[in-house]
C-alpha cells in the first residue's frame, strides 16, 4: 500500500479517526437535544457537529468528508435551519405572539420538556454545524487556490 | 395598557425569512431572488406606513417577545422616531433593488447579494425597533457584518482592502458599545432600555453614564463616520457595488450610527449641554472636514463619500442644537440625504454600468447620451447643495435657522459656507460629468435600462417633491411626531414600564 495514492493522515490517525468520529457526532446530537437541561445547546452541539464532520476531512481528505456531507448540502442545510428558527417564531403569532411558546411545558428536566426551545436547539444547531462546516471549507479552498497562485 | 401590535416584530422577522429563503431557493432561477427581494422590501414599505399611522393614532407601542414580561423578556418599542425612520429604511430599500434588478445582471452569484441585502435590512430595523441593550448590539453586528461582506462583493484587490478595513474599524466600534454595554449592565442589572434608563436616574448623575456615554458615542460615531472616526468610509462606500454604496451611505450609517446616538443618549442616559456641545462640534466639524476632502477628488464615488460625512455633519448638528426645530431639521435632512445620497450613489453606478468608469477626467458631455441619468443626477446634485425648491434646500435652511434662534452663530455661518462649497463640488460633477461636449469615446454610450431609469426616476421626484413634506399635516404626521421622541426623552421609559 503506497502512501502517494492514499489521501489524508496515517493509519494510526485514520483508524483513531474511525473509531471517534461516531463517538463525536452522537456527543454533539446530545448536547443539542439535551439543551434546555445542561450545559449546551444549538451552539455549542453544532459546532461539535460541525467538528466530527472536519474531523473526517482532516483525516481522510476533503473527498470522503463531501461523500457525507457535501458543499450543497451543507447550504441547504443552513438554510433550512435558519428558516426553521425563524418558521417556529412565526408560529407563535398563532396563540401570543412573536416567538411564544406554544407547546405543552411538559414536567421541568424531562426530555421531551420546555415546549419549543428543543425544536430552536435543533434549528440552531443545523444553522451553526453547516455553516461552521462551510466556513472550513471555505477557508481551505481559499488556502489552496492562494497556494496554487503563488 | 401599552397598545401592542404585531406588525412590529415583522420588520425583522419578515426581511430574516425572505433572506434565508432566497439562500435556499434562488440558486437557480433569476425570478425568485428578484421577485422576493422586491416583495419583502415592498411589504416593508407597507408595514412602516401602517407604524406610523398607528403611532399617530394610539402614541407609543411595545411588543414582547414570546409574551415575556417587560424586564425580563425582551422588548421592541415603536414610538414616533422608530416609524420614521423605519419608512425611510424601507423605502430606501425597495428603490434600490428596483435598480439593483438591472444592475446585478452583470454580477455572479445574485442570490448571495439578495440574501446579504435582506440580511443588512434585517439587521437595521432591528437595531431600530429593539427596546433592549443588548438586542441593539446583536442587530447591529448582524447588519454591519451583511455590510462587510457586501462591500467586499467584487472580490477585486481593492475591494478586499476596502472591506478588510471596514472590518476592522467596524468591529473596534462595535467593541466599543459591547463593553458599554457590558458596563451597563453591570451597573444597573439590567438590559432593557427602559428599566436601565429608570436605574440610572434613580442612581443620580454618575461616572459610569459618563464613561459609557464616551464609549457608546465612539463606537457609533464610528459606525456613522463622523470625522474623526471616518478614515473607512471613503474606501469603503465607493469599493460596493453601486446600489451597496446607496445603502451603506444612505441608510446604514444612520441607522446604525445617528439613529443609535439619538436613541442611547435621547432614551436612556440622558442629555447633557456637554453632549449636545459635543455633537454640535463634532458635526461641524465633520460637515467642514468632509466638504473640504471633496473638493479634491476626481473618483465620482470617492467624491459621494465624502460628501457623506459632510452631510452626516449637518444632521448631528441639527440634533445638537436641541430646539424642537432643530430636531424637525435634522429628522428632515436625515430623510432627504437618504434619498439624494441614493439617487447620487445610483446614478454613479448608472454612469459606471453604461461607461465602465467613475473618473471624472474620463467623462464628459453624457448628458447628450445619457438623458435621463443625467436629469436625476442634476436633481440630486441640487437637493445636496441645497439649492430652492429641492428637497434639500428646506432642511438646511431649518438647520442654519434652528442655529441661529439658538444662538449658535458661529455654527450657522460654517454650514452656510460649508454649504456653498457643497455646491462647488456637485457643480464639478455636472461640468465634468454630464456637460460640455461628448467626447468621442462615449459616442457609443447607451441610457440604462427601464428599471435602473425607473428608481432614479422616482428618487429625483422624491428630491423635488420632498418640501411638500414641510405642508402642514404632512410635517405633523411625518415629522413632528418623530422628533418629539427626542423631548419625551428619557420619560419614555417610564411610559413603557408603566403600560406593562
Amino acid at each position: 500500500m503506497s502512501k502517494e495514492r492514499q489521501p489524508g493522515m496515517t493509519l494510526i490517525v485514520k483508524t483513531v479517526t474511525r473509531l471517534t468520529v461516531g463517538l463525536i457526532l452522537l456527543y454533539g446530537i446530545y448536547v443539542v437535544t439535551h439543551g434546555h437541561l445542561t450545559p449546551g445547546g444549538g451552539f455549542a452541539g453544532g459546532v461539535v457537529i460541525a467538528l466530527s464532520l472536519v474531523h473526517l476531512m482532516l483525516a481522510f481528505g476533503g473527498d470522503v468528508a463531501f461523500k457525507t456531507l457535501s458543499k450543497s448540502g451543507a447550504a441547504v442545510l443552513e438554510a433550512i435551519g435558519a428558516l426553521l428558527f425563524v418558521g417556529i417564531a412565526i408560529i407563535g403569532f398563532g396563540w401570543a405572539g412573536f416567538f411564544f411558546n406554544f407547546l405543552p411545558k411538559g414536567t421541568p428536566f424531562d426530555l421531551f420538556s420546555a415546549g419549543i426551545i428543543p425544536l430552536c436547539n435543533i434549528a440552531i444547531s443545523l444553522k451553526v454545524g453547516a455553516g461552521l462546516f462551510s466556513v472550513v471549507i471555505a477557508i481551505v479552498f481559499l488556502r489552496v487556490a492562494g497556494s496554487e497562485r503563488e | 395598557m401599552m397598545p401592542t401590535s404585531p406588525v412590529i416584530p415583522l420588520f425583522v422577522a419578515v426581511p430574516l425569512a425572505g433572506a434565508f429563503a432566497i439562500a435556499l431557493l434562488g440558486k437557480k432561477t433569476r425570478i425568485i431572488p428578484n421577485g422576493m427581494a422586491l416583495i419583502v422590501t415592498g411589504g416593508l414599505i407597507a408595514f412602516s406606513i401602517i407604524a406610523m399611522r398607528m403611532f399617530s393614532l394610539f402614541g407609543v407601542h411595545t411588543y414582547k417577545l414570546g409574551a415575556w414580561p417587560a424586564p425580563f423578556g425582551i422588548v421592541m418599542v415603536l414610538d414616533g422616531l422608530t416609524a420614521f425612520m423605519l419608512f425611510t429604511v424601507s423605502l430606501i430599500a425597495f428603490l434600490v433593488i428596483l435598480f439593483s434588478i438591472s444592475y446585478m445582471e452583470r454580477y455572479s452569484g445574485r442570490w448571495q447579494f439578495y440574501t446579504l441585502f435582506l440580511l443588512m435590512v434585517a439587521g437595521m430595523n432591528g437595531v431600530i425597533v429593539t427596546g433592549d441593550m443588548f438586542n441593539l448590539f446583536v442587530f447591529l453586528e448582524v447588519a454591519a457584518v451583511a455590510s462587510y461582506a457586501l462591500v467586499a462583493f467584487g472580490t477585486e484587490k481593492h475591494e478586499l482592502e476596502a472591506a478588510f478595513k471596514y472590518a476592522v474599524m467596524g468591529s473596534v466600534g462595535s467593541l466599543f458599545v459591547l463593553l458599554a454595554i457590558v458596563w451597563l449592565y453591570s451597573y444597573t442589572s439590567t438590559l432593557n432600555m427602559a428599566d436601565m434608563a429608570l436605574a440610572l436616574q434613580a442612581a443620580g448623575s454618575t461616572r459610569v453614564a459618563l464613561v459609557t456615554g464616551v464609549l457608546l458615542l465612539t463606537g457609533f460615531a464610528l459606525k456613522a463616520a463622523i470625522v474623526p472616526f471616518h478614515a473607512w468610509l471613503p474606501d469603503a462606500h465607493p469599493s460596493a457595488p453601486a446600489p451597496i454604496s446607496a445603502m451603506l451611505s444612505g441608510v446604514l450609517i444612520k441607522a446604525l450610527g445617528v439613529y443609535a446616538i439619538c436613541r442611547v443618549f435621547y432614551s436612556v442616559l440622558g442629555v447633557s449641554p456637554q453632549l449636545s456641545m459635543l455633537l454640535m462640534v463634532l458635526g461641524v466639524v465633520s460637515m467642514s472636514v468632509g466638504v473640504l476632502l471633496a473638493l479634491r477628488q476626481w473618483d465620482l464615488k470617492r467624491l459621494l463619500a465624502y460628501s457623506s460625512i459632510s452631510q452626516i455633519g449637518y444632521i448631528m448638528l441639527g440634533i445638537g442644537i436641541g430646539t424642537p426645530l432643530g430636531f424637525m431639521a435634522a429628522l428632515f435632512h436625515l430623510f432627504n440625504h437618504s434619498v439624494f445620497k441614493s439617487l447620487l450613489f445610483l446614478g454613479s453606478g448608472a454612469v459606471e454600468y453604461a461607461t465602465g468608469t467613475r473618473d471624472l477626467r474620463e467623462m464628459g458631455g453624457l448628458g447628450k447620451r445619457m438623458k435621463l441619468t443625467s436629469a436625476a443626477m442634476l436633481s440630486g446634485s441640487m437637493s445636496v447643495a441645497g439649492i430652492p425648491p429641492f428637497a434639500g434646500f428646506w432642511s438646511k435652511l431649518l438647520i442654519i435657522v434652528a442655529a441661529v434662534q439658538a444662538g449658535y452663530y458661529w455654527f450657522a455661518i460654517i454650514a452656510v459656507v460649508a454649504s456653498m462649497l457643497t455646491l462647488s463640488y456637485v457643480m464639478r460633477i455636472m461640468r465634468y460629468g454630464f456637460l460640455g461636449e461628448l467626447r468621442e469615446k462615449w459616442a457609443g454610450v447607451r441610457e440604462v435600462p427601464f428599471m435602473m431609469k425607473l428608481s432614479l426616476g422616482l428618487l429625483a421626484l422624491i428630491c423635488i417633491l420632498g418640501g411638500l413634506l414641510l405642508l402642514p399635516g404632512a410635517r405633523e404626521f411625518f415629522l413632528t411626531q418623530a422628533a418629539r421622541t427626542f423631548s419625551v426623552g428619557t420619560q419614555l421609559a417610564s411610559r413603557i414600564l408603566g403600560g406593562v
